[in-house]
């Protein structure tokens, strides 16, 4: 498909893959790409478990220093901070509103001033809090999307991956249909008819079509998880089976989910703007960081750089920051890193 | 494996099928071709409206089921997908003429996206953790946070004033050729240029690529084998080439038949800008013309180029990697 779906190539596609199962939170397990590897070599293998608190350390504490190793990864959450605070702060910097123009007509149509920060577009709008407004929203729908699509992947993929036989065969049918469903299409033709309606619909919309991949991944760590020791006692002494799944299959693969939905929230802003820009995304009124490019180059010939220079920065800066973070996550939660405490 | 092979496809044959006939039904129901009339503006006989959709088999006074029946039979039956709206074309000629032009587009960006992938992908392991590796690092996170039609625009605008510099056209920003000269083959290769440009520099190009044979050039460097081949007597060189780097290249093959496959119409956005006539944007102009009959072509062909590529990753696995076994 397009954009919207990120197939991600290493999982096999449609029917079982042949290659062997994906290592669990380790660097091929379906993720974006291992892109960095460990920074901190040598220190032999990670003796604790995944799920088993440290010695003298706490597990949070233990990746939160991995982490805190990464400069690229750091250097990704000052971004994305700094860009969300711009997000919801930046309303109160400007006295300028998101549906008000500019009276002084000849403000309209120019580049930045210190009148308009970031230029103003033909009829007077003021782009600086265009692109704010615009910020808000792609942030939100790509948060709300990434968790929801996660969210939907670990329940398919480890009840699938638990209970094997008919409810495996129905939800994996189920997957497979999902991944050759033309999605673009069902997004171009619901899309326009969302206009009017919460941009919040669309991010559902958009997650409804992206969780397949993960889910198959998950239900595979599912198949290994469910052979361990710890989940057979539990079975022996009658707990629950979707306790067993809440309390000791998902947690075990706590280190995939995050990571998981970190580099979602990057394919979800990346999949809104691109829809966007053909206009089969989030409709008028509503403004978001691709509409607001889309506008801008919508006549390439004479559009000016500044009409969409801005939310172009902003939407790489933003998914260069997921993708650092994600990346730097990966390499802390992964319990064969490497550096031991 | 021939087995096995056969099980799949006719697995894979079923799942085109649903697909197409979905979006078949869907487009159906909720695309209007007769807007397309009355939008207009002037006066339209509405019988003559609805003779004229008829001969599309998009007449919404026939039963859907009808019309699905009735495409149905003429795939199966005359080899016909009907055809394409508003126009006197048939869809096969139509698409047979859009998957050349995508065609050309793509073997050339996927290829050298792969080969450039591959040697920045070595070089940057070999180097691990020096300045080059981290400025390589760099700026491929860089290309793989761009979006396509953000970078395929950022060209175009590039391209332009350096047009506008020069004086002439360097690097055409539109179309497959020339207006009008459709032989001149000198003038073909300028347009490809850009393009091809954004499909090498997008994230599914070489940055892509140079970040996984990066990771399993890694992985192979600290292998036993490798250490063992040297330990045979094998010069460094030796051992590196002759194992290293061919099983690095094992999970590349995967992940160029999975590009190409999805490419073909993931380009949509590299086409629309720079208004190449291939299959990505006829993705998005059946949408808009809400031509029923392109759609479900375009899904159609989707759906068999996934599932080739889904195939072929497969096959190239287990002949290039012989761990692989298939039971």
């Amino acid at each position: 498909m397009t954009n919207p779906i990120q197939i991600r190539p290493g999982d096999g596609g449609i029917e079982e893959p042949l290659m062997p199962e994906a290592p669990a939170g380790g660097a091929g397990a379906g993720g974006m790409a291992p892109l960095l590897e460990a920074e901190a070599g040598g220190g032999g293998g990670g003796g604790t478990g995944p799920d088993r608190p440290g010695r003298n350390i706490s597990r949070g504490r233990l990746v939160w220093m991995r982490f805190r190793r990464k400069k690229l990864a750091l250097i990704g959450v000052i971004l994305l901070v700094a860009i969300a605070v711009l997000a919801w702060a930046g309303p109160y910097l400007t006295h300028w509103k998101v549906d008000t123009l500019d009276p002084d007509l000849s403000q309209a149509n120019k580049g930045p001033t210190s009148h308009h920060w970031f230029g103003s577009d033909q009829i007077g709008h003021d782009l600086f809090i265009q692109t704010i407004s615009g910020l808000q929203k792609s942030l939100t729908v790509g948060l709300v999307a990434a968790l929801l699509s996660t969210f939907i992947a670990a329940v398919v993929g480890s009840l699938a991956g638990y209970f094997g036989k008919l409810t495996n065969t129905v939800l994996i049918w189920i997957v497979d249909m999902m991944l050759v469903v033309p999605s673009f299409l069902i997004l171009a033709i619901i899309s326009p008819k969302l206009r009017g309606k919460s941009f919040l619909l669309f991010a559902v919309l958009l997650a409804a079509f992206s969780w397949m991949i993960t889910a198959r991944v998950v239900r595979g760590l599912t198949l290994s998880l469910r052979e361990r020791e710890f989940v057979s006692a539990a079975r022996f002494m009658g707990v629950h089976p979707i306790t067993i799944i809440r309390r000791h299959i998902l947690p075990n693969m706590a280190s995939f989910l995050i990571v998981d939905v970190t580099l979602n929230v990057g394919g979800a802003i990346l999949a809104e703007t691109s829809l966007s820009y053909f206009g089969f995304g989030v409709q008028a009124p509503d403004v978001t960081l691709g509409t607001l490019i889309a506008d801008g180059t919508s006549n390439p010939g004479t559009s000016q750089a500044y009409l969409w220079a801005f939310p172009g920065a902003f939407l790489i800066l933003i998914v260069l920051g997921v993708n650092f973070i994600g990346d730097g996550l990966r390499d802390a939660l992964d319990a064969t890193s490497g550096m031991q405490a | 494996m021939l087995k096995y092979i056969a099980r799949r496809f006719v697995n894979y044959l079923v799942l085109v099928f649903v697909a197409t006939s979905l979006a078949y039904v869907l487009a159906s129901m909720t695309l209007s071709p007769i807007s397309r009339y009355l939008a207009t503006g002037r006066r339209v006989d509405l019988n003559s409206v609805h003779a004229n959709l008829r001969s599309y088999n998009m007449d919404p006074g026939t039963p859907i089921w009808t019309r699905y029946w009735r495409w149905l039979n003429g795939i199966f039956v005359h080899g016909n997908f009907g055809k394409v709206f508003p126009g006197n074309e048939q869809v096969t000629t139509e698409m047979a003429r859009r998957i050349g032009v995508s065609l050309r587009l793509l073997l050339v960006g996927t290829l050298l996206a792969v080969v450039f992938g591959v040697l920045l992908g070595v070089y940057s392991a070999l180097r691990q953790y020096k300045v080059s590796d981290h400025v390589l690092t760099f700026v491929s996170f860089i290309l793989l946070s761009t979006p396509v039609f953000l970078l395929a625009t950022l060209i175009k605008f590039g391209a332009i004033k350096l047009n506008g510099a020069v004086g002439s056209v360097w690097f055409p920003t539109s179309d497959e050729y020339d207006p009008g000269q459709a032989g001149d083959i000198l003038a073909r290769m300028q347009h490809l240029i850009l393009p091809t440009a954004v499909l090498v520099l997008g994230p599914a190009g070489a940055a892509f690529f140079s970040r996984y044979q990066r990771s399993a050039m890694l992985d192979v460097l600290g292998s036993d084998f490798l250490r063992t081949a040297q330990a045979k007597g094998l010069t460094k060189r030796k051992a590196f080439y002759k194992h290293g780097l061919r099983t690095a290249l094992i999970p590349m093959a995967t992940f160029f038949a999975f590009t190409f496959g999805l490419l073909i119409t993931g380009a949509t956005f590299t086409e629309i800008i720079f208004n190449w006539h291939g299959m990505g944007q006829w993705s998005v102009e059946t949408i808009q013309a809400a031509d029923i009959n392109g759609i479900a072509a375009v899904t159609g062909f989707v759906a068999v180029m996934i599932l080739i590529s889904s195939l072929l990753s497969d096959i190239f696995y287990a002949i290039l990697d012989p761990r692989v076994r298939i039971n």
